[in-house]
């Protein structure tokens, strides 16, 4: 199985660099196993990205890779820090959510495409972290960074609970409690 | 008191465009009576946001002006500053710079013709509703954008604002084996270029022919990219350093960017229709053949078929690509040495999009004094309307969404870069 963890974003730009810190947050934790082979797991992958969200190079990275998690600012709409998941399958990117950029087409573009295409992952679970200010030198905001330790520890979650049979050594690593195993 | 029908249409946000701008169009039963095009993306005073960096600081700053084209703001500001303080490049590095500018033409021209522009004519929304009937098409513009941001990549350390330019070279240069590792991906390029250039030559294209003045670099040797004299088909034949002299901006009530007219003159056009009309003789023979093989006639004066054009300049930066990488042997050194001193230096290269002109005033410390960009879409916002004018007077009798889609369609001809300019789009058509 391979999993890849595309944080996406522009560190220059305040709230734009969320999805970056949930992968450099999620890197710190040591959840990335590039190259290691973990058996009964059927050789399990772990790879953090991070990216600008460009449409087309994203494609790229998830080509190929069966499950993706990809974390990505939103659109400013009065609630900074809040957190949505969307399932790509499933769900609707919408505009004033993921708003068109100026000059490259981005994240809900890349979906759009992908599903027209038959180019996306068999999984592709999309987390937004709401913004709120996206000035060129900010700092991310005080409610961006609570969500990105919260988005960081929903993945470390649902991470446990999808390697919950896995080897000895990877759960020690990762301290999964597997109540009594 | 005329009795006839007035009618607006408007376009609050131009879709398919690079930035934000909206246009404006007011009919008087079947005539015009005004168009504006109005671009309301936010100045972002990057000119003044460069006094009192030092100058090897620009290429960095000025690549984010834009995510499409910065390698031409990079090309421009380096030759500027490189002219300012007098500092003569090594061939390997203004061949390797000419390669640097094929990526950014094979990405920037790639995506305008089948993302942007191609749905205009056969008349789908945008290219993702075009993908699911022409998916194989797609795929093809895809890749050939992926040739494009593999030399971006290469040569500038990243695909999207890179890295590498400097002042009087690049901070690394690639190796011989590198570069021939693209060989094989461009072979295939050239080949899906003109491939594009006969579909895109198919389109049904409006009867529509101006009287431009089309302005662009012209080097006596080679299809222009980073060197040559401005010229014009009007007898315009001038350095860049004669640039201010020649041509002035003017600000408009209805937008955040500047209009540039030639003194004494008036519009005129940049970008990839003005570079083929006056430097088709410099094309390689495959391009040449290319364009003839499609019917394109020298000059071209119908702005629709810049999508022919701009899928010519396809073949070309593929061709020259693989030339650069077949002549290339690393530089000595992969900059050459630079010293402050107290100087001013234009330059202008030609951006996917036309002519990018630059002037930087240094001081003894190299800082930046002064700063004066003018980007291509600020040169062509003029001739846009007016090829608005004349094109809405001959759909004026057409129900206003029909309007509304060729009025975009006709801008999208310039493939205009809004925040480059604000330094773009949304119609509105009124019928009064």
């Amino acid at each position: 199985m391979s999993l890849r963890i595309i944080g996406c974003g522009n560190f220059d730009r305040g709230d734009d660099a969320a999805g970056l810190l949930v992968a450099r947050r999620l890197r710190a934790l040591g959840v990335e196993t590039p190259g290691v082979q973990i058996p009964g797991i059927e050789n399990l992958s772990v790879e953090i990205m991070e990216h600008s969200g460009e449409c087309f190079s994203l494609m790229d990275c998830w080509t190929g890779i069966e499950q993706v998690i990809l974390v990505d600012a939103t659109a400013p709409h009065g609630t900074p820090g809040q957190i949505r998941v969307w399932n790509a399958h499933a769900d609707r990117l919408t505009e004033d959510v993921f708003p068109c950029s100026t000059h490259a087409f981005g994240v809900r573009e890349a979906v759009n495409w992908g599903r027209v295409m038959n180019r996306l992952p068999p999984t592709l679970l999309i987390y937004g972290i709401e913004g709120n200010r996206f000035l060129l030198g900010a700092p991310p905001s005080l409610e961006v960074e609570r969500a990105v330790d919260s988005v960081a520890e929903r993945i470390m979650t649902w991470f446990r609970t999808h390697c919950s049979k896995l080897h000895k050594d990877f759960r020690e690593r990762f301290s999964v409690d597997l109540g009594g195993s | 008191m005329s009795k006839e029908p007035s009618r607006t249409i408007k376009v609050d946000v131009l879709a398919r465009v690079e930035g934000e701008g909206a246009l404006y169009v007011k009919l008087k039963g079947d005539r015009v009576q005004d168009v504006k095009l109005k671009i309301y993306e936010p100045p972002r005073f990057f000119e003044a946001f460069l006094r009192g960096r030092h100058f090897s600081e620009v290429p960095d700053i000025v690549a984010r002006i834009c995510g499409i084209c910065p390698i031409a703001y990079q090309m421009s500001a380096v030759h500027a500053i490189e002219r300012a303080l007098g500092v003569g490049i090594d061939p390997a590095v203004r061949l390797l710079r000419r390669l640097f500018y094929c990526g950014e033409w094979i990405e920037s021209h790639t995506l305008h013709v089948y993302m942007l522009h191609a749905p205009d004519f056969l008349g789908y929304p945008d290219a993702i509703a075009m993908a699911r009937d022409h998916e194989e098409i797609i795929q093809r513009g895809l890749r050939l954008k992926k040739a494009g941001n593999r030399i971006v990549a290469l040569m500038g350390g990243r695909e999207i604002h890179p890295v590498s330019a400097a002042v009087g070279g690049f901070y690394k240069v690639p190796s011989k084996s590198a570069l021939k590792e693209l060989v094989d991906e461009l072979k295939w390029a050239l080949d899906a270029s003109l491939a594009t250039a006969r579909w895109v030559s198919g389109f049904d294209f409006p009867d529509f022919e101006q009287d431009y003045e089309c302005v662009s670099l012209s080097h006596p040797e080679e299809y222009p990219f980073n060197e040559g004299r401005i010229v014009s088909n009007r007898g315009l034949d001038i350095d860049a350093s004669d640039y201010e002299e020649n041509f002035t901006e003017q600000h408009v009530q209805h937008s955040n960017a500047l209009h540039s007219v030639l003194r004494g003159r008036d519009s005129y056009m940049v970008g990839p229709m003005a570079r083929f009309n006056l430097n088709f003789d410099k094309l390689p023979d495959v391009a040449q053949q290319a364009a003839h093989d499609c019917g394109l006639q020298v000059p071209c004066r119908n702005p629709f078929r810049s999508i022919v054009v701009r899928s010519i300049e396809l073949v070309f930066a593929c061709h020259e690509a693989l030339r650069v990488i077949r002549e290339y042997e690393p530089p000595s050194a992969p900059r050459a040495q630079t010293s402050a001193r107290t100087s001013i230096g234009q330059a202008a290269t030609e951006a996917p999009r036309g002519l990018l002109y630059h002037r930087y005033e240094l001081d003894q410390d190299g800082l930046i004094a002064s700063a004066k960009i003018v980007p291509p879409t600020s040169q062509n916002q003029k001739r846009i309307e007016e090829d608005l004018w004349h094109f809405v007077s001959q759909v004026a009798t057409r129900p206003s969404e029909e309007i509304t889609w060729k009025c975009e369609q006709a801008v999208r001809n310039y493939d205009p870069c809004i925040s480059c300019a604000t330094h773009f789009l949304r119609l509105h058509v009124e019928r009064g």
